[in-house]
């Protein structure tokens, strides 16, 4: 893939250069700040952008909005966030604007292997949440929730579909039949009334109702 | 000491004090302040009255009231004589880099200005008084004691047709009354002294209630100085040692690869991730981006998502209140929920936030065994300093059986 990566500590724009030219990606551009980030954008059409959160000029959330910028341009354009810390709201918005999105923490680059598996489920149109995030949902107790029509275990299935596993994968971490993850997803999209679509779409829509329904105030 | 107290004290002490001669002093220098005053005002006047057609003039007649305020910062010097206590202006101070004409407009606008040149004016005429007075009771105290050689050398003081002094007798006899015109005199210069004083105090000087606010004020600059100093600390932990353990943490992944030793690496690495984790709450307890990035109800949100008791969150602000007010609200629900899971065994958490009138209103509320009290000092007592600082006020209602409800409720101006 042709990559465009935006990291403003020069140390881990190198670390992260070398390990996707490592597994054979092509690392077009290699930029410190956000403006710098959509200007390569616009200038290489890359296969995939990966972006940290907090970046000059401003120092607070602007990889975070040139992402969901790029999103909005050019839908589709598989994006992966990283960041010192994850928050659910930032998870939220990022799977707003569809399939092909990852948000991670940072240091989950140094589990190289998974991190590029991670990259390539996200450029083929998937999407992965960071397990923090996906964790500290499932701890909170939310009243009123669509969600609170799932069983337990369609819960747990529905949490490694945020993380971006596969049916197969689901299986092989719960360790049963892939048959049976298939009609848990099933019951999953129907108790959460998920219209009709092709399945990879609501997929996506069932981790989204997952995180807006965590991001859900009453009254806001 | 002032003036009045060394009235109350035993005569003797009194007369033979420094206070009847301080009195006198500030008595003699009041007509010379105002002469000269006056004289400024009159000069001032009469070149803008001769300049008003050109426009000059005008500007020189908006500079007479200042005088005063000049005259005012004379007297504030003169009020030390008799008055220790410190005696402040109540001007604000003008704005950096204003030009003069801008100097000269905020003045003019102030009401400190104008009371003091209520008071250049009241001064002015009292001056005749503080002349007088003084002049009378040293000349006729003195003719008084000096009768007996008066009357030695032929001459007779006449008191009108009242009484007539020009015996030897008689003229000791007076000499006694000017002794005790003299005592009661320096009673007299202390009174009138005094009475100016309190005067000047009640005109020139900032009340001390405005002191208090400037108190209230300097702690709340000082409030907002420490959060700055946070924030300089987690971006500099945030661009420092954690870029650099997420480095190592990426340097180690590749090695792995490079297939040196994996059991080593992946116990590195996880001692790695373990101190980042560990630095990265530290940092997000300092002071989180989240609420810097995306507001108040955010942030409360990544609170709840934290906390071990489970929370219901209902945030309706219509718009970001000020940065410091919104800083003082996350830390109270940061430490109102940190008190939830340590000390109240509750099993559900409420936090609610709304823009009152004027107000933030910031409420915490729990299902758990009540009984909380901030004189057990530690986490409620830590809260309420919180809001003290930003003016605010802190309610708690908290019976034996439950449940705990606090209420925050910190000014803000919308």
């Amino acid at each position: 893939m042709r990559i465009v990566i935006a990291e403003d500590s020069v140390l881990l724009l190198e670390g992260l250069s070398q390990i996707l030219t490592r597994f054979g990606h092509e690392v077009v551009a290699a930029v410190t700040d956000a403006p710098s980030l959509a200007a390569a954008v616009a200038e290489h059409a890359p296969d995939a952008v990966v972006t940290d959160v907090r970046m000059p000029p401003g120092f607070r959330d602007e990889g975070l909005r040139t992402a969901l910028a790029l999103r909005a341009e050019r839908p589709g354009l598989p994006v992966l966030v990283l960041s010192q810390y994850v928050e659910q709201s930032y998870a939220a918005d990022l799977l707003q604007t569809g399939g092909g999105v990852g948000y991670l923490l940072k240091d989950r680059v140094g589990q190289v292997a998974e991190f590029i598996d991670a990259l390539d489920r996200i450029a083929a149109g998937g999407l992965v949440i960071d397990p923090e995030v996906v964790r500290r949902l499932l701890s909170r107790r939310r009243d009123r929730s669509p969600l609170e029509r799932l069983t337990d275990r369609e819960r747990e299935v529905l949490a490694l579909m945020a993380e971006g596993l596969s049916n197969g994968a689901i299986a092989r971490r719960l360790v049963v039949t892939e048959a049976a993850i298939v009609k848990h997803v099933g019951s999953i999209l129907a108790k959460l009334d998920l219209p009709p679509a092709p399945d990879d779409h609501r997929r996506v829509r069932a981790v989204l109702t997952y995180l807006r329904d965590a991001d859900d105030h009453p009254g806001t | 000491m002032n003036v009045w107290r060394a009235m109350a004290r035993n005569p003797v002490r009194f007369v033979f004090s420094s206070w009847p001669w301080r009195s006198l002093a500030y008595l003699a220098t009041t007509p010379l302040v105002a002469v000269l005053w006056l004289a400024v005002v009159a000069v001032l006047l009469l070149v803008g009255v001769v300049l008003a057609p050109l426009v000059v003039g005008f500007g020189v007649l908006a500079c007479v009231p200042l005088t005063a305020v000049v005259l005012a910062s004379v007297e504030r010097w003169r009020l030390r004589w008799l008055d220790p206590r410190a005696a402040p202006s109540a001007h604000r101070a003008v704005p950096d880099g204003a030009g003069t004409r801008a100097r000269v407009l905020f003045r003019l606008r102030e009401s400190a200005t104008w009371r003091e040149l209520g008071y250049a004016l009241l001064f002015s005429v009292l001056a005749a008084v503080d002349l007088m007075v003084p002049f009378a009771i040293i000349v006729g105290s003195t003719v008084a004691v000096g009768a007996p050689y008066l009357v030695a050398n032929g001459d007779r003081i006449m008191y009108g047709s009242f009484a007539t002094v020009d015996e030897p007798l008689e003229a000791w006899l007076t000499t006694l009354l000017g002794l005790a015109i003299a005592l009661a005199g320096c009673y007299a210069f202390a009174a009138l002294a005094g009475g100016r004083a309190a005067l000047a105090r009640a005109l020139l000087v900032r009340a001390p209630a405005e002191e208090l606010i400037e108190v209230r004020a300097s702690r709340a600059r000082l409030a907002d100085a420490f959060e700055a100093e946070r924030r300089r600390i987690e971006r500099d932990l945030h661009d420092g040692a954690q870029q650099r353990l997420t480095g190592l943490i990426m340097t180690l992944g590749l090695a792995r690869l490079d297939g040196a030793a994996p059991d080593l690496i992946d116990k590195a690495q996880a001692e790695a991730r373990a101190a980042l984790e560990e630095l990265r709450d530290l940092v997000h307890g300092i002071h989180p981006s989240v609420l810097t990035d995306r507001g108040l109800a955010a942030a409360v949100d990544s609170l709840a998502d934290r906390s071990p008791v489970p929370v219901d969150v209902d945030v309706e602000l219509p718009e970001r209140p000020p940065e410091p007010v919104e800083s003082a609200a996350y830390f109270v629900v940061a430490e109102a929920l940190a008190n939830v899971a340590k000390h109240s065994g509750a099993s559900l958490a409420r936090v609610r936030i709304r823009r009152g009138d004027g107000t933030l209103l910031v409420e915490v509320q729990d299902d758990g065994g009540g009984g909380a009290e901030p004189a057990q000092g530690g986490g409620l007592q830590g809260l309420a300093d919180r809001a003290a600082v930003h003016d605010g006020t802190l309610r708690l209602s908290s019976p034996p059986g439950g449940p705990t409800i606090l209420r925050v409720e910190i000014p803000c101006a919308s």
